[in-house]
């Protein structure tokens, strides 16, 4: 009888490929996702070296991040992302690569079309160019994200040299309250962790919470793992996860598929199995949460107020607390419920799924955005998310409501096509970063869910959608 | 990549916390297809302060970059340790990193050194007008005041970096271990294999 292991270690242990004598282990990776701006460098030192891709069948493209999301048949008028385009369909090309180009019907966010194409799968090493490949991990697959060096190397040698991390679980407790949502979990995690609370960890997302959860909501919480400083971020697969992956374009069929099922149904950890650290979140004292500063790890509940920077015990921490609300714009004491936005994006790998566009839907459902909103984005996570909206009229709601109903891609979460918050101005954001300048120069993010930000798009500040929804 | 030996330079004495790879480059500079000319673009938001410390002309051109906690923070953009480079950056001293960043930066000859805060706070008084001297071999940081930090490297990279090793070429090396899991893996997890298509390239 060996002894019991966790979910990470059994998927580490069936991945190892050789045992480093130096506390590395070279690691099988089984899928690799692509997009424009971590692959051309990598690409570029296959072609120097005269290398190929050693395993096309598991690497697939798709752009996103400085895609238009306006329409794609217009000239994109920025030269560097038309060059950063063309040399992600030119390089898969030349190496054989499948792409998912910019025309397609499927073409989405990475992190969104990896599950909804059946790409992703439990059990599974999933690596991209990005850090939050961590949205995988709700699948049960160990995921995460690598550096352009790591992803040139997975190119040519489908593995990885990586020393095992420390497992952490988080286990979420209670039952959700009304309107709380898997951001508000995300977020509350980071709250209680800190940005660098999962360092060196892989964290595993248990608890009755986890469980309840959708797979969208699973995913959501996952994504934002990276923003507690984790490597990765897991929940164990179970016959939710199953359900939503059987029948997908890449998933396995037939024998393979029960054979497949019947393997990850031994990945679950073991009971008795030991974490390094473990944490427990009180999933029913969770209410919704905004951030007030420039690191995820500011959350406060939209009951509560800005805090005084004196407050904190540390001195790093008080210096670090008035720079951000200098930046922000706001002064201690504020209630969050009395702070106006001027932006809206309803999107990103975090919350651009079919759940979270009904979410915020819900709440725009006869009510209009209010005047002082300037821009108000729904960027729905693929294309085929942005169908299956249209197809229940959703996108109506949101156009009836004033908002721009837009074409998939990362857009406003990191500004790198034209979709951007002004100086100064602020954004109700459901995307997963509040840095200085993230969203655009100057730009003041506020990180929530997608109820909460139909909520701030109706009402025009910082709102509890729970007044709004009683 | 290039290999680290001993080097003694300026140490910018930054000490921020938290430092995350969109402060260190931000996103709207990363629609480029080549890893050079990033440094122009570092520190882009905290630069546009005329009197911000690295464009101070003592710290111009500095080899050593002295930060604070969880330095590396945030996206997996590799063109973080690309733009400290290509400041001339060699090594970043900071009490932690965080784990993509601490990658990505190894991959590019950057050597990380991770000491405890108060070693922190007597190298950032240090360098105010000193250099310091990073020895990677011996695994210790000296200033001229006798001052003597060891730090941890892991051994893998520690090896590579001394070497400047092409860690691609390593790993081929290994490449029957890589085939026999390859077979191994065709017949124990059958679905794995196949999932994108084959392109004719």
């Amino acid at each position: 009888m060996s002894a019991p292991r966790t979910l990470y270690a059994k998927i580490w242990d069936d991945h190892v490929v050789r045992t480093g004598d130096d506390g590395t282990d070279l690691i099988w990776i089984d899928r690799h996702l692509i997009h424009e701006v971590t692959t051309p460098q990598a690409f570029e030192g296959l072609r120097l070296a005269g290398r190929r891709v050693h395993r096309p069948d598991l690497t697939l493209g798709v752009p996103d991040h400085n895609v238009p999301t306006t329409d794609r048949y217009l000239p994109n008028p920025d030269p560097a992302s038309t060059l950063q385009l063309a040399t992600l369909e030119a390089n898969c090309a030349e190496f054989g690569v499948e792409l998912i180009g910019i025309h397609a019907a499927a073409q989405g966010i990475v992190h969104v079309i990896g599950p909804e194409q059946g790409f992703t799968l439990p059990g599974l090493t999933l690596v991209c160019g990005d850090s939050h490949t961590a949205t995988h991990g709700a699948f049960g697959a160990l995921a995460f994200g690598i550096g352009t060096s790591e992803v040139e190397h997975v190119f040519a040698t489908q593995t990885l040299h990586l020393a095992r991390a420390k497992a952490m679980r988080v286990t979420v407790t209670g039952t959700l309250g009304f309107s709380i949502s898997a951001k508000d979990v995300a977020l509350a995690v980071i709250g209680q962790l800190g940005t660098g609370g999962g360092t060196g960890h892989v964290i595993e997302f248990a608890g009755p919470v986890i469980e309840t959860l959708s797979m969208e909501g699973r995913m959501t919480l996952c994504n934002m793992a990276i923003e507690a400083g984790a490597r990765a971020g897991l929940v164990a697969p179970d016959a939710k996860t199953f359900a939503y992956v059987e029948g997908r374009p890449r998933a396995p069929q037939g024998a393979d598929w029960d054979a497949a099922v019947a393997y990850w149904r031994t990945l679950p950890s073991d009971p008795g199995a030991v974490f390094d650290t473990e944490i427990v979140v009180d999933g029913s004292a969770i209410a919704p949460l905004v951030t007030w500063g420039t690191s995820p790890e500011d959350v406060v509940p939209i009951t509560g107020t800005v805090p005084d920077p004196a407050g904190f015990a540390d001195a790093g921490k008080q210096v670090a607390a008035a720079k951000s609300l200098a930046y922000m714009g706001l002064a201690p004491g504020t209630r969050l419920a009395d702070v106006a936005v001027e932006n809206i994006f309803i999107g990103s790998c975090t919350n651009s799924r079919i759940e979270d566009l009904r979410a915020a839907a819900a709440v725009a459902q006869g009510r209009r955005v209010a005047p002082n909103i300037r821009q108000a984005l729904v960027v729905p996570g693929s294309g085929l998310v942005k169908r299956q909206a249209e197809s229940e009229g959703l996108d109506r709601v949101f156009i009836e409501a004033g908002f721009d109903w837009r074409e998939p891609g990362c857009s406003m979460c990191l500004g790198m096509n034209p979709d951007k918050v002004p100086p100064g101005e602020r954004c109700a954001s459901t995307s997963n970063r509040n840095f200085v300048g993230r969203q655009g120069p100057g730009a003041r993010t506020h990180l929530l869910s997608p109820a909460m930000a139909a909520a701030a798009a109706v009402t025009g500040r910082l709102t509890d959608v729970r007044e709004l929804m009683a | 990549m290039q290999p680290f030996h001993t080097l003694t330079g300026t140490a910018v004495p930054f000490g921020a916390e938290n430092v995350d790879t969109d402060a260190i480059i931000p996103a709207r500079f990363l629609k480029t297809v080549t890893r050079a000319g990033l440094g122009a673009h570092a520190f882009a938001t905290l630069r546009e302060d005329p009197a911000n410390i690295f464009d101070a002309p003592q710290n111009r051109g500095a080899p050593i970059l002295i930060a604070g906690d969880n330095f590396g923070c945030g996206s997996s953009r590799e063109h973080a340790p690309w733009a400290l480079a290509d400041m001339g950056f060699r090594v970043v001293i900071a009490p932690s990193f965080a784990d993509i960043f601490a990658g990505n930066a190894f991959k590019n000859g950057i050597l990380l050194v991770a000491l405890p805060q108060e070693q922190i706070d007597r190298l950032m008084e240090v360098a105010a007008d000193q250099p310091l001297t990073v020895d990677l071999e011996n695994q210790v940081v000296t200033t001229p005041y006798q001052d003597r930090f060891a730090f941890a490297v892991d051994p893998f990279r520690k090896d590579c970096l001394l070497n400047g090793s092409d860690e691609i070429a390593l790993t081929e090396a290994l490449g029957q271990d890589i085939a026999a899991f390859e077979t191994r893996l065709a017949s124990a997890r059958p679905w794995v294999g196949g999932a994108a298509a084959r392109v004719a390239a």
